[in-house]
């Protein structure tokens, strides 16, 4: 147990829970909000089914990108799936055993670093140079990729440059789950410690920041929804209320 | 022409080059306030004041009521709420705005147009804009940033196009249908669109075509086709126990060439022997409701095609040609004004006259003749609202091959326009979503270009020389703003119109038989003027006769 271990614990605890229950409280209003009406943008799928394929096609491949932006997706997919093997790979420093699966992913992760990195970059240069993308750029979402590049950054220096007690920072983690203090020990090594604290920063942003791209999607009614409003008759139960109550507007509705 | 530039087209691949942006080339006041006479029959604010130049005020707690409505529409479209929270600012869609490509002003960007509201939705209802506006770029709701809402969401006309490119499918036009429903709330209604709506509350349609005038407009089409065909095609109207009641925009009772089509849907139905009737209670299509974003007014007005359903007793319901009216139609009928079980079953609710029509074709059960329609090389605009907003038959896509096998089993010439500009990546025609009116001219030509530079394209590689459309606001945008771009109004056709033209009916004369009618008729009109001349003559001889006797 040290100072630094108990402040980054406390801060990795208090991140994981914003983190979980903001993602949780804002999926929860997407989840309760009602689609009042259809909107798929057409031509959408005709079945259930076919919803869940397009939606599997949007977030695994991002196809409506590929269709917009050739240069974009490229970066946008070197980003994300870099992302994906890093995080798979970090997995090891939070389970006791390693899983098979992450220790084949090991090299592919260490250097997918290097991809994510260049994909950050690719997409930091686009908010300077091209012009629309610089007009619609507000200072966060400069900085937004400033915070992923210093994580990926960081994290490259640790693995190839100057070396982290690793070990260390392992039984850290595995400490915070079990609230064992005496494993809240961590070195005083600034790379780590910029690391860390980006990483954490980024958890407590994400709930509030336009990361909730991430579950927001799948709430997407131009993108989720069946076409088949001949067939189905759709209503949003406020919509309902005007129907029971017969009258044509909101403020005609008794209480 | 104008006291603007007009866009120049090159017609190289049919595809608008992306502008460097200018900011602040759209800049003004936008389109002609709702005064409160028009306000009032939608149940939207109206207590604003002109002054001396002529300018409205917004209603006194403007700001307060804004908000309120803000948040209110935040728990009924998860759309608008969702939108606002998950863009990324990818830039994806900034070059995907025919209203961008046309003006370069870059509030015409579609993630720029939702930014306008974003920004105060941040600053009053997230975290990160109550406490570090200046980091996220929010700001406070001030009459600037209403005039600048009221100025560009009237610069959107609602196309989807960009919600096809955005990776997360968000669609400008729910948060521009947002926007101008906030606006009605604080006084700043769009008058073009408010005393539309007002006409379909009051007489039935948009055009305010009273029934006698409409029993009338129908009466002449009769005679027109009958002078045209020799045969008896009925326009019927109010025919209680029809089977089919045809639901068209009021535009197809008189607009060019929005007529010809009605006339198509005439003759198609009378060859196949269905037995159909107009309304004069709901003698609209289409639904100005959902442009200006008010879900109580768009169903208010759909109500009224259940009444006449009920009314006149039929057992489906079709639609013309319209754009939005078919997105109504077919995505919201049901919803707004279902459900209609007391319809056909075996038939969709609604159906598009397309639906009819195209079946009859490919079952040969029309008999057409191609060549009649060979005097043109045809291109076919998908309309926007069709393309993105609906389908048709039974199979996605459908909207936009069934149009298409229709033209072509009336015409032998036919070319799509470039892969970009068509199907589900249609480019709007400028004047859609409330846009159509002649205070927006700049918007509306200047957006046409994307679309312009397509048609000019395949005019100049393949020798097109019409464009078929099934939507009554892109006939009557491209009829208008075609010859700011070198083409003539009369190259914009409905498809009923080619299939009109086409179709032969049972017991139709054929051109000779039409002249010896004609013929037939004149002489007899001849005879008949000889005859009375003659005989006024010979009154004339016998009264002199008789006067000289007095003599």
């Amino acid at each position: 147990m040290n100072a630094l271990g108990i402040i980054f614990g406390l801060l990795f605890w208090v991140a994981t829970i914003v983190i979980i229950v903001g993602i949780i409280y804002k999926v929860r209003i997407y989840w309760k909000t009602p689609a009042p009406l259809k909107i798929p943008t057409m031509p959408a799928p005709r079945t259930t089914g076919g919803v869940v394929f397009r939606m599997f096609r949007e977030v695994a491949f991002f196809q409506s990108l590929f269709r917009s932006d050739k240069l974009l997706w490229v970066f946008a997919i070197m980003f994300h799936y870099a992302l994906a093997l890093v995080l798979l790979r970090h997995t090891r420093y939070f389970t006791d055993t390693i899983n098979s699966v992450v220790l084949f992913l090991q090299p592919f992760g260490m250097y997918g670093s290097f991809i994510m990195v260049a994909g950050l970059a690719a997409l930091l240069a686009r908010r300077f140079i091209i012009d629309r993308v610089r007009y619609i750029s507000a200072p966060s979402d400069f900085l937004m990729l400033v915070l992923l590049l210093a994580i990926g950054l960081s994290g490259i220096m640790m693995k190839f440059v100057s070396h982290t007690d690793i070990t260390l920072v392992k039984s850290f983690f595995m400490s915070l789950r079990t609230f064992n203090f005496d494993g809240w020990y961590l070195p005083g090594d600034p790379i780590l410690l910029l690391h860390l604290s980006a990483v954490a920063l980024l958890m407590l942003i994400f709930p509030i920041s336009k990361l909730m791209h991430a579950p927001g999607i799948f709430f997407s009614p131009t993108r989720n929804q069946v076409d088949n409003s001949r067939e189905k008759r759709h209503i949003a139960p406020w919509a309902a209320e005007l129907d029971e109550q017969g009258v044509d507007y909101l403020h005609e509705l008794k209480k | 022409m104008a006291d603007y530039e007009i866009p120049e087209i090159t017609g190289e691949d049919g595809i608008t080059d992306v502008p460097k942006l200018v900011p602040d080339t759209m800049k003004g006041s936008g389109p002609w306030i709702s005064a409160p006479k028009f306000q009032e029959p939608m149940h939207f604010a109206s207590e604003i004041e002109q002054d001396e130049d002529g300018n409205w005020t917004l209603i006194p707690n403007w700001k307060e009521v804004a908000l309120e409505k803000m948040d209110d529409l935040r728990t009924r479209y998860r759309s608008f709420q969702l939108y606002l929270d998950i863009c990324v600012k990818c830039g994806a869609c900034t070059d995907k705005c025919h209203y961008y490509l046309g003006t370069t002003d870059p509030k015409n960007m579609p993630v720029a147009r939702q930014d306008l509201l974003r920004k105060v939705y941040r600053r009053y209802f997230t975290f990160a804009g109550k406490y570090f506006p200046k980091l996220v770029g929010a700001t406070d709701l001030t009459e600037e940033v209403i005039d600048d809402w009221y100025n560009y969401y009237h610069q959107c006309s609602q196309c989807r196009r960009c919600s096809v490119f955005c990776p997360y499918g968000i669609d400008t036009a729910e948060i521009s249908m947002a926007a101008r429903e906030i606006l009605n709330h604080i006084g700043r209604g769009q008058k073009y669109c408010t005393q539309i709506m007002e006409k379909v509350y009051k007489i039935g349609n948009n055009l305010g075509l009273p029934e006698p005038a409409l029993a009338d407009t129908l009466e002449g089409l009769e005679e027109d086709v009958f002078d045209e065909t020799g045969v008896d095609v009925k326009f019927p109207l109010d025919k209680v126990g029809s089977d089919i009641l045809l639901i068209t925009p009021s535009a197809d009772f008189f607009a060019e060439p929005h007529v010809d089509g009605l006339m198509g849907y005439g003759k198609v139905f009378h060859e196949l022997g269905l037995d159909y009737t107009l309304s004069s209670y709901a003698s609209e299509g289409a639904n100005f409701g959902m442009f200006i974003g008010s879900y109580e007014n768009m169903r208010k007005i759909s109500m009224r095609i259940r009444k006449a359903a009920i009314d006149l007793k039929v057992k489906r319901i079709v639609f013309g040609e319209c754009g939005h009216a078919w997105r109504v139609a077919y995505s919201f009928l049901n919803t707004l004004a279902g459900p209609f079980d007391f319809l056909d079953p075996n038939y969709p609710v609604p159906q598009h006259v397309l639906e009819i029509t195209w079946p009859a074709l490919r079952d040969g059960k029309l008999n057409i003749d191609k060549s009649r329609n060979d005097d043109m090389t045809l291109t076919f605009h998908d309309s926007c609202n069709i393309a993105r907003g609906t389908n048709m038959g039974d199979k996605p896509g459908g909207q936009f091959d069934i149009p298409r096998n229709v033209i072509k089993a009336v015409c032998n010439n036919y070319v799509d326009m470039a892969a970009d500009t068509t199907h589900d990546a249609t480019f709007c025609c400028g004047g859609g979503g409330g846009i159509l009116t002649d205070d927006l001219m700049e918007v509306r030509v200047k957006g046409a270009q994307p679309r312009m530079e397509a048609l000019k394209n395949v005019t100049d590689q393949h020798g097109v020389t019409h464009m078929a459309a099934i939507c009554a606001i892109c006939k009557s945008q491209f009829t208008k703003v075609i010859p700011y771009y070198g083409f003539t109004m009369d190259q914009i056709v409905s498809v009923h119109q080619l299939v009109s033209s086409a179709l032969v009916l049972t017991g139709q004369l054929t051109e000779e038989e039409i002249e010896a009618r004609d013929a037939a008729e004149e002489a007899e009109r001849i005879a008949a003027m000889e005859a009375r001349k003659k005989a006024a003559e010979e009154k004339k001889a016998a009264e002199e006769a008789a006067k000289g006797k007095e003599d």
